[in-house]
């Protein structure tokens, strides 16, 4: 089988390919000088970070040796031969993670419900005035940038050591951030609603509880389940200023080479954030179906 | 105009008797589910030790502490600060790098358009594993093996974000068209050039505007580290803390807070230059 492929005539060519040519030769440039800036960028910070290859190399054995040594029992055994010396503290554990996903569950809930009643004024389309817009988004922001565990260190010094400090930690970092989604939600409601009740001479609260609600409410439950799972894991690194919860066990073990107690606490950690990864997604989907998805 | 008879509730109650009669459990669900919450919450609050007292001191001393914070003032440590904000910026920088090099060829691996569920499902598996594990985890960890400092923050960034890159990488892959690459495939390329040619265009962008994104959340997340050791401002925050300066303390938040916004801004302009207003939203 033969076919034809029409060429046009080589001037016509010639400057079509001259255009090709410049085009990706513009291109080329572009990334070049991309590629030259981030290397300069990567290598100004690998000296302000001291990385020393070096060290790293020497010590690299010691990183994969570190999981191997976890591994292993006081008496050089396996961990997985003798189930009750690897978990021999498995009653104080357990009791240490109820007490990490409590402090998760209450900051996750108080952090939703201050951000519940703030959303409505950070929004651009229901706040009442420019001016408490203003103020509310920047307390948020100013909440969500402030790491939890920033917080942590102060409240621990504020309200004494313990779960508390934790708690109001988490409740404070969730508020910013959940404050955030939630006010994009209220941005992305239709307004028509409450044009409809706004024309019955309702107040600005009822405007919110009966046309606004309705729509975002299954956008708040849905983030709030998602904060919870990451609250989650920062409940369980919150121990390590003293602010309550599994933490402190690790960071004891970790510190004082108990090798067995480390890898049977990070399981532990580790599969709770699993379950509690699963759950929630499944939570999500049975109550808001494909929407909460996005 | 034709004339509409006025319904009468009766009749349509007894024809339609699931509007106007919802099953007990459908009306009881929702007070259910919120006293169950709220009676968790409650016995959380008791479990872990709240009492108005404790709250009302506690928040005594929060005001007392907020006042000492005012005016913010670093002393003489300014130029030390400065530096310890220049090593946080570049733990973030090098380790999100580092973690994105590392996450590019293990999502392929965990991609299903690529490779069959068999070795799929455990890379999945792994990496969420990895990501279950805080940073500050991974930087203790890290500073076992190469000692205190920044490195073992690049380090502990780079493999906590590995595992979450790789699972968003791997998402961006698998939402990739197969036209391309049926495109390459049908003139004669091998299973590199698909990947080269038919996925890696597609998928270049959204990877990243994602690690632009990454760079921002880690200048947060590189703050924190030095809490246990790992180096940058974060070292320099607990230590004031724990010493109770709290004007320094209050100077050093600032700085986070302006250097958070000013890497926000920058990774927004450069997602722009890279993949577009629509990618940015």
């Amino acid at each position: 089988m033969t076919s034809a492929v029409a060429i046009l005539p080589s001037p016509q060519l010639a400057a079509l390919n001259e255009a090709y040519r410049k085009a990706v030769a513009r291109k080329r440039l572009r990334i070049a000088l991309g590629t030259v800036a981030l290397v300069a960028a990567l290598a100004l910070a690998a000296i302000g970070a001291e990385v020393n290859l070096k060290t790293f190399f020497t010590y690299l054995g010691n990183f994969f040796s570190y999981f191997d040594r976890i591994m292993k029992l006081d008496d050089g055994a396996r961990v997985w031969t003798n189930f009750g010396e690897w978990f021999w503290g498995w009653r104080k554990w357990l009791k240490l993670l109820g007490e990490t996903l409590l402090i998760s569950y209450v900051g996750t809930l108080t952090g939703a419900v201050l951000a519940f009643l703030l959303n409505f004024f950070a929004a651009e389309n229901t706040s009442p005035a420019p001016w408490l817009r203003f103020v509310v988004r920047r307390l948020l922001e100013f909440a969500r940038t402030v790491p939890g565990i920033v917080f942590a260190l102060i409240f621990v010094i504020a309200f004494g050591l313990g779960p508390m400090a934790g708690v109001l930690a988490i409740a404070i970092h969730s508020t910013g951030a959940l404050g955030k989604l939630f006010s994009e939600i209220v941005e992305n409601a239709d307004m028509k609603p409450v044009e409809g009740v706004r024309s019955t001479g309702a107040s600005w609260v009822s405007c919110m509880r009966f046309a606004v609600l309705p729509q975002a409410i299954a956008g708040y439950a849905s983030y709030a389940l998602l904060r919870f799972e990451i609250n989650v894991r920062e409940a369980s690194v919150m121990g390590f200023v003293g602010a309550g919860g599994i933490g402190q066990e690790l960071v004891v073990a970790i510190r004082k080479f108990y090798y067995s107690d480390v890898s049977a606490i990070l399981i532990t950690i580790v599969l709770t954030v699993f379950v509690i990864d699963i759950a929630t997604g499944w939570l999500r989907g049975r109550l808001f179906g494909q929407e909460a998805e996005t | 105009m034709s004339h509409v008879p006025a319904p009468d509730p009766a009749q349509l109650r007894a024809r339609y008797p699931q509007v106007f009669d919802r099953p007990a459990s459908a009306r009881l669900a929702t007070p259910l589910v919120a006293i169950l919450a709220f009676a968790i919450f409650v016995f959380g609050l008791v479990d872990l030790d709240f009492s108005p007292t404790r709250l009302f001191n506690g928040l005594h001393q929060l005001g007392w502490i907020t006042l000492l914070m005012l005016p913010p003032d670093p002393g003489a440590s300014l130029p030390l600060y400065l530096k310890a904000l220049g090593e946080t910026l570049s733990i973030a920088l090098l380790g999100t790098t580092l973690a994105a090099l590392m996450a590019l060829p293990i999502s392929l691996f965990a991609a299903h358009n690529i490779v069959p569920n068999v070795i799929r499902f455990p890379v999945r598996r792994f990496l969420d594993s990895i990501r279950g594990v805080d940073t500050l985890i991974w930087a203790l960890v890290w500073i076992n093996v190469v000692g205190l400092g920044p490195f073992a923050g690049v380090l502990a960034i780079a493999v906590s974000d590995f595992g979450a890159f790789g699972k968003l990488f791997s998402e961006a892959i698998e939402a990739a068209d197969r036209k391309q690459v049926e495109g390459i495939r049908a003139s004669g390329g091998s299973a590199l050039h698909e990947i080269r040619f038919g996925l890696m265009p597609q998928v270049l962008p959204v990877i990243a505007g994602q690690v632009l994104y990454f760079i921002e959340s880690n200048t947060r997340s590189a703050t924190i580290i030095g809490i246990v050791g790992a180096g940058g401002i974060g070292l320099q925050l607990a230590e004031q803390i724990r010493v109770l300066e709290w004007q320094k303390v209050s100077f050093l938040i600032l700085m986070i807070l302006v250097a958070v916004a000013a890497i926000d801004w920058i990774s927004g302009r450069l997602r722009f230059a890279i993949i577009g207003r629509r990618a940015v939203a």
